[in-house]
C-alpha cells in the first residue's frame, strides 16, 4: 500500500510521466537496433560513439548554445559515418579508431569543461553527463515532443526495412551480391544508432548507454533462437527493466541511469540461468 | 550464344595485378571448377561475376536473357553467422529480399518460393530450427537453398566443402550435381577440393599469372594431374 501511495504521489506530477514515456521509448528504440549492432559486431562503434556525444554536449555548453541537441545530435551522427567507413577500411584497424576517437572525445570533453565552464560544479555537471542525472530526469515539452516523434520514426524505419536490416546483418555479401544496397544500410544503421545514443544521453547519461544498447539483445538471445523472437523478447525485457529502473530509482531515491541499468543485468542474469537450464 | 563471356580480363586486388589476359565464355548448364593457389585471383574474379567490383581491365558480357541478379552466390560462412540466432525459414527467405523491389514485407509467392527450395536441399524439416544448432554441411544446404531464392540461372559457389567432414562433402556435391543436371542451373564453384569437385565438372579454369581455360577435365587432368606440376 505504502509503495503504491508513494508512487502515485510522483505520478500526480508532470515531469515523472515524462521520464516514464522517455525512458520506455529509448528503451524500445535502442533494444531493437541493440540486436542489428550486437548481431553485426558493431556494439563498439555504439560505445565509441556515446563518449563522442559526451564531448559534443560538452562544447555545446561551453558555447552557451540554449539547445544542446543542435551541437551535438550532428556532431555525433558525422562520427557514427566517420566510423563506420573505417570500419570498412581494412588499411586502418576499425577497432583502434574506435577505442582512440571515444578516449580522444572523453578527455577533450572534461577538459574543456573544467577550462571554459562558468558553473560552479564542474563534477558534478560532468558526472550528471556520464551517468544521468542524479534524481529523477526533468525534460521541457519540446525535448519529449522531439523524443517521441524521433523514436516513431526509428521503430516505423526497424518494422518496415525488417527484411532488409536482417539480409544484411546476416550475411552482408550475400545481400550486396544480390542487389540489396548494404552500404546505403550500414549507414542508416549508423545514423540511427546516433541518434539513440543523443535521446538516451538525458536519460542513463552518455557512460552508460551501451548498456541499453546491449544486456536486452544479449539477454533475449540467451532464452530465443530466431532473429524474430530475440527481436522481440530484446523490446520486451528493455521496456520492462525501463519501467521497474524508474520505479525503483523514484522508491529508492537512487540515480535513474544507473537503476535502469541494475535492472538489465538482473535480466541478463535471469536469461543467462534459465538459458543454461534449458540447454 | 555463351550465357557469361569474359574477354582479356585484368584482375587486381588492392592495387596489385594478381591476372592477367583472362578469356573464357560458360555455356548454359556448364559446370566449371576454377582452381588456383591463394592469392591467384579467385576471389577478385567471383567478385567481379557478381558485379560486385569491376575489373581493372577487360570486359564481362552476359547473354541478353541473363541479368546480373539472376546469379546466385553461396559465400564462405564467416564466424560471426555460426552462432546467429535465426530459423532455417529466416535465412532461406532472406534470399527473396531481391525480388522485394519496392515492397516491404514478404508474401505468399516468396513463402513458397522458400519452402519449395527447404524442400529440394532436404532441409523443410528442419525449417523452425535454430541455424546456429545445426551442422556444417546442414547449414551450406540452408545457403544453398537461400542462393537459389535469390536466383536459378546461374550459381557461384565459393569453396562449398570446406570444413565438411567427407560425407557432408558427397551429400553437397550430389545435390550440386543435381541442380547442375535436372534444373539445367549453370554451376560456377571455386574449390581446394579438386580431385572430388572435378568428377561432375565440365569444364576448369586455372587461374594465376597465366591462367588457363580447359573445355574439359581431360584436358586439364592432362596438363596438370598426370606427370604435370601438380602430383
Amino acid at each position: 500500500m505504502n509503495i503504491l501511495h508513494v508512487l502515485g504521489e510522483y505520478f500526480s506530477y508532470q515531469f515523472v510521466w515524462f521520464a516514464l514515456i522517455v525512458g520506455v521509448l529509448i528503451a524500445l528504440c535502442s533494444s531493437l537496433f541493440g540486436v542489428v549492432l550486437v548481431l553485426k559486431r558493431f556494439s563498439f562503434i555504439g560505445d565509441g560513439l556515446s563518449h563522442v556525444a559526451f564531448g559534443a554536449l560538452a562544447i555545446a555548453t561551453v558555447v552557451g548554445i540554449t539547445d544542446n541537441m543542435l551541437i551535438v545530435l550532428p556532431v555525433t551522427v558525422v562520427c557514427a559515418i566517420l566510423l563506420l567507413k573505417t570500419g570498412q577500411n581494412t588499411k586502418i584497424k576499425g577497432d583502434a579508431a574506435i577505442a582512440m576517437v571515444s578516449a580522444g572525445a572523453l578527455a577533450l570533453g572534461y577538459l574543456i569543461m573544467s577550462l571554459f565552464s562558468s558553473s560552479g560544479n564542474i563534477a558534478g555537471d560532468v558526472c550528471s553527463t556520464l551517468f544521468g542525472s542524479f534524481s529523477i530526469i526533468t525534460l521541457a515539452r519540446y525535448e519529449v515532443a522531439l523524443c517521441i516523434v524521433l523514436s516513431v520514426v526509428v521503430i516505423a524505419l526497424f518494422v518496415l526495412l525488417y527484411n532488409r536490416i536482417f539480409s544484411v546483418t546476416f550475411d552482408e555479401s550475400f545481400a550486396r551480391a544480390s542487389g540489396t544496397n548494404s552500404s546505403l544500410y550500414n549507414l542508416l544503421i549508423a545514423v540511427i544508432t546516433a541518434v539513440i545514443i543523443v535521446l538516451a544521453m538525458n536519460l542513463v547519461g552518455s557512460l552508460l548507454i551501451s548498456a541499453l544498447l546491449i544486456f536486452p539483445s544479449l539477454s533475449a538471445m540467451r532464452i530465443a533462437r530466431t532473429f524474430r523472437t530475440v527481436v522481440i523478447f530484446s523490446a520486451i525485457i528493455s521496456t520492462v527493466c525501463a519501467v521497474l529502473g524508474i520505479f525503483a530509482a523514484i522508491l529508492l531515491s537512487t540515480p535513474v541511469g544507473p537503476t535502469v541499468v541494475a535492472s538489465d543485468i538482473i535480466a541478463f542474469l535471469i536469461c543467462y540461468v534459465v538459458g543454461k537450464i534449458r540447454a | 550464344m555463351a550465357q557469361i563471356k569474359c574477354a582479356d580480363l585484368t584482375l587486381a586486388y588492392e592495387g596489385h595485378i594478381v591476372c592477367e589476359h583472362l578469356d573464357f565464355e560458360i555455356d548454359k548448364g556448364d559446370y566449371v571448377c576454377i582452381v588456383g593457389d591463394n592469392g591467384s585471383g579467385k576471389s577478385t574474379l567471383m567478385k567481379a561475376l557478381l558485379s560486385l567490383k569491376a575489373p581493372a581491365k577487360g570486359s564481362i558480357s552476359f547473354s541478353d536473357d541473363l541479368l546480373s541478379r539472376d546469379i546466385g552466390y553461396l559465400p564462405q560462412q564467416s564466424e560471426a553467422q555460426k552462432d546467429f540466432p535465426a530459423s532455417v525459414e529466416e535465412v532461406v527467405i532472406s534470399g527473396c529480399v531481391s525480388s522485394l523491389k519496392n515492397r516491404f514485407f514478404m508474401g505468399k509467392a516468396e513463402r513458397l518460393e522458400a519452402m519449395q527450395n527447404m524442400k529440394m536441399m532436404g532441409i523443410y524439416h528442419l525449417a523452425k530450427e535454430s541455424y546456429r544448432n545445426l551442422s556444417g554441411g546442414q547449414q551450406q544446404r540452408v545457403l544453398l537453398a537461400r542462393a537459389l531464392c535469390a536466383a536459378k540461372s546461374v550459381l557461384i559457389l565459393d569453396e562449398p566443402v570446406s570444413g565438411l567432414d567427407p560425407k557432408a562433402a558427397a551429400d553437397m556435391y550430389g545435390l550440386i550435381h543435381h541442380l547442375n543436371k535436372h534444373t539445367g542451373t549453370t554451376i560456377i564453384m571455386v574449390t581446394h577440393d579438386i580431385e572430388n569437385s572435378l568428377r561432375d565438372a565440365s569444364k576448369v579454369l586455372k587461374m594465376g599469372k597465366n591462367p588457363e581455360f580447359f573445355t574439359s577435365v581431360e584436358a586439364y587432368r592432362k596438363a596438370f594431374i598426370d606427370g604435370g606440376e601438380a602430383k
